[in-house]
């Protein structure tokens, strides 16, 4: 049911790098597919266009379309946006206000606001070492104030009880009053659940607000919710305005999408986020783990981090450039190529550098990373040579083999061994550019085994 | 015991009185009298309550059978309105499949719509559906289970509230022994309902707690126990071998209990939810489903995906938070609402 994003995606990033560049149509492909992912995520559907579109305008950028791995350039793009979206501002509460600074709390039936509001008691009274109270302005559901008095007593808080007040703005007012006189340096206000399309219970919250004017005023939303938390945040923003928001329930497998409708709709700051019943499962907001979480969990993190290891795909575009001029593959090629193989742990990052190639099988690739070991070795003989040494690899004879074996602390045998396969590499590479496809150099290579071949021991 | 005058919708007929067994048909009728009258005032809560799912979703259809056929964009517009009811993808292809299927001849646009509410309605339609009956002399047992905050507890007073109306007798046993407050809650729904809870302090064992609840039952002869549960996430493994226990421990007492296992599913929430049914159902072996919280979300499109994926029925939806907020489920009534029926 849940694919991942990148299951999804599988086929149509290997349409894009079949075709080496991004072109509107296999961004649209893919784009389609993101969308699909978010609507699974339950992103609000006005919300996934607009972000969909957003991205889509990224992804046509020249960034994108000159990389020579589009695939992961676009969904690097993507989870970039989202993560761009999503954070950026400050989620620390601002309580700089003649105390006691009110938190208000707010959101639908069963969000988890109670528990949130006992979370953070407990955060400002250990961690901050606030002198913090609570009250419940919540009059409707059963036991609502027993659950917030008990939470308050297990963390420590003082938990105002209002006397003689029984309406919700009464018990705000009480409470605000009580927490001043008895120096409190927070106030947090609970209320009850309810409904955006609730008239009489918005007006209610309304008039909370109104008479306790909270420095912050927060949203509390579940990540389990669906569709409709999109507008349920919009219409809390309007009748209040909101400061920020805590997504609550994330210790589930749920993919949040909520976290993202509800930034976008309303643009406050996700602060925190609920990941479990205790008093302590509170945690600051973390934007790219809840976007990789949307995106599909790890996956598309590990995608993402593969590439940003900085491949530097200029630099394969331009070797891929002179090689289809017809230019030699020098020394100072190879260690490049060396180098990146170092950095994605395997051929396979080279192969997928270079245009025309991808397709290798999963075993073949592994085969090929085994062989990473050795580059560094390689990269050190190469080092040890001149320019011109590296630029005309004939011009290195007995002596220069010596010397350059002494500087990298080899054996003159792995220098030959390295001019060796540096000889079958270019013959390689010019028949690759010729006949296209990184497969038949594998295949000329005698199998994917070592990379280049014969370059074992040592 | 017979419960299904009370699980089915005022516009099923009860079974015919030759059907019922002594005692059933007496619950049957004792329910007859204050079911309607109760239903008489619920009526227009329910079309409140699912007024915003109609605005939301049937307004948008209705506006979209103004007089053509199925075309693309007719059909776009169907599947954004299903998404934005929490259909999700899977389900909703599966609607939009059939409806080109079966609407490809359809010539005008009342046509079309009568298609796609019968489409809707059989997906909701589920495989089975009657709770099992317990031996004589024991009582008639409810399991119910959920995530944090769905609306369990609600639920359990609600029903309580609707049984004791039927003329049943009910005890509620407090097994959230968990959450802070969480038996003053029931509590303070079985005063409110007039009916005993029975309970122990939070923190001691739930399994205990609702074992005591059925010997307190059997021996005063009360019908029926509705059990209640500490909120989880199927993702809590510990959790979920908890709720393993408490089921051990009923069928202990007899095997035929829970003879009802309610998973309740929050109406606001998304494609979780099928996560949540499935998980739940492998590990407490769910037999029925209320959804809760429907007076207010534009939703409800999450029931094609649940009762399509694992066939069980839903019993009850809550359309608010009062005890006289719960209603049979219907599926004609309610894929009208969505889409808008007169
Ligand atoms: N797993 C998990 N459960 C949570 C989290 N936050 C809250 N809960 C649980 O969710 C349920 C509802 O939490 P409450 O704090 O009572 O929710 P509320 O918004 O105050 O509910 P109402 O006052 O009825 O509107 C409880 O079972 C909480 O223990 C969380 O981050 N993770
Ligand atoms: N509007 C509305 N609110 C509901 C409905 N059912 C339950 N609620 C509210 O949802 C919130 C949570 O309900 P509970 O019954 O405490 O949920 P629960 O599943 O027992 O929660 P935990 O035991 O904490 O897991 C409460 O504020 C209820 O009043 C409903 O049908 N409509
Ligand atoms: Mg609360
Ligand atoms: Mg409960």
């Amino acid at each position: 049911m849940f694919d991942s994003l990148t299951e999804r995606l599988g086929k149509t990033l290997k349409n894009v790098r079949g075709q080496g560049r991004l072109t509107e149509d296999n961004i649209r492909d893919t784009m389609r597919e993101i969308r699909m992912a978010l609507l699974e995520a339950d992103v609000a559907l006005p919300v996934v266009k607009q972000f969909v579109e957003r991205a889509r305008q990224r992804a046509l950028g020249r960034e994108v379309v000159r990389s020579v791995s589009p695939g992961q350039a676009l969904i690097k793009v993507v989870n970039d946006e989202l993560v761009a979206v999503m954070g950026g501002e400050q989620t620390e509460l601002n309580l700089r206000t003649r105390p006691p600074a009110v938190i208000l709390v707010a959101g639908l039936q069963g969000a988890g606001k109670t528990t949130t509001v006992a979370k953070l008691a407990r955060r400002l009274s250990e961690r901050d070492r606030k002198r913090v109270a609570v009250v419940s302005a919540d009059i409707h559901r059963p036991a609502a104030r027993d659950q917030l008095e008990t939470l308050a007593g297990e963390v420590g808080v003082q938990y105002l009880g209002v006397a003689g007040a029984n309406d919700a703005v009464g018990i705000a007012r009480g409470a605000l009053e009580e927490a001043r006189r008895s120096a409190h340096d927070v106030l947090i206000v609970d209320t009850a659940g309810r409904l955006a399309i609730d008239e009489a219970m918005m007006a209610e919250v309304r008039d909370v607000h109104a008479a306790l004017e909270p420095a912050e005023t927060l949203f509390v939303v579940d990540s389990l919710s669906g569709q409709d938390a999109a507008q349920t945040a919009k219409a809390f923003d309007e009748a209040l305005p909101l400061t920020g928001v805590v997504l609550t329930k994330t210790d589930g497998d749920a993919r949040g999408g909520a976290a993202l409708s509800v930034r976008m709709v309303t643009g406050k700051p996700i602060k925190f986020l609920g990941a479990g019943e205790k008093t302590d499962a509170l945690e600051v907001f973390h934007p790219d783990r809840v976007a990789s979480r949307i995106l599909g969990k790890g996956d598309v993190v590990s995608l993402v981090e593969e590439a940003q290891q900085n491949v530097d795909t200029d630099k394969a575009d331009k070797l891929a450039k002179k090689l289809k001029k017809g230019k030699g593959f020098d020394l100072s090629d190879l260690r490049e190529q060396l180098d990146q193989m170092n950095q994605m742990g395997g051929i396979s990052a080279m192969m997928d550098k270079l245009p025309g190639m991808g397709g290798m099988s999963q075993a073949q690739m592994q085969q090929a990373a085994g062989a990473a070991g050795q580059t560094t070795h390689m990269i050190a003989i190469i080092d040890s040579m001149t320019p011109t040494e590296r630029r005309r690899p004939d011009s290195i004879n007995g002596s220069r083999k010596r010397r350059i074996a002494n500087g990298s602390g080899t054996r003159v045998q792995d220098v030959n061994r390295l001019l060796k396969q540096h000889t079958q590499m270019s013959k390689m590479m010019k028949r690759a550019s010729k006949k296209g496809g990184m497969q038949k150099m594998m295949r000329g290579m005698g199998g994917a085994g070592q990379i280049p071949p014969g370059m074992g021991g040592s | 015991m017979r419960l299904f005058g009370l699980f089915k919708g005022k516009k099923k007929d009860p079974a015919p009185p030759g059907d019922e067994a002594g005692v059933d048909k007496a619950a049957v009728d004792d329910t007859t009298a204050p079911q309607e009258a109760a239903e008489q005032e619920e009526q227009p809560r329910l079309d409140a309550g699912l007024e915003k799912t109609r605005s939301r979703m049937g307004g948008g259809l209705r506006a979209l059978f103004g007089g053509r056929a199925l075309d693309d964009e007719l059909i776009e517009q169907i599947e954004e309105e299903l998404l934005l009811a929490d259909t999700g993808i899977d389900a909703t292809r599966t609607i939009l499949d059939t409806l080109r299927r079966e609407a490809k001849r359809a010539r005008t646009t009342s046509e079309v719509r009568d298609i796609l509410r019968r489409t809707l309605v059989d997906m909701l339609v589920p495989r089975e559906s009657e709770p099992s009956q317990p031996p004589p002399g024991q009582p008639w047992v409810m399991l119910v289970v959920g995530v944090n905050g769905s609306g369990k507890t609600t639920t359990i007073g609600k029903l309580a509230q609707r049984l004791q109306a039927a003329g049943h007798s009910v005890a509620l046993a407090a097994g959230d022994t968990f959450r802070a407050a969480a038996v003053e809650q029931l509590q303070q729904w079985g005063a409110r309902v007039g009916v005993p809870v029975i309970a122990q302090k939070t923190g001691s064992d739930s399994a205990a707690v609702i074992h005591d609840a059925l010997a307190h039952a059997r021996s005063r002869g009360i019908e029926i126990v509705l059990a209640d549960t500490a909120g989880r996430l199927h993702t809590q493994a510990n959790l979920m071998d908890e709720l393993r226990k408490v089921r051990r421990v009923i069928a202990r007492f007899d095997e035929t209990a829970p003879h009802e296992t309610l998973l309740v599913l929050d109406g606001g929430s998304g494609q979780n939810a099928l996560v949540q049914a499935r998980q739940f159902g492998a590990a407490v072996d769910v037999t029925g489903l209320a959804i809760t919280k429907l007076d207010g979300t534009a939703k409800g499109g999450i029931a094609f995906a649940i009762v399509q994926e694992t066939g069980l029925p839903i019993r009850f939806i809550g359309v608010g938070e009062k005890p006289e907020d719960l209603r049979p489920f219907d599926p004609e009534a309610f894929v009208d609402a969505l889409l808008g029926n007169e």
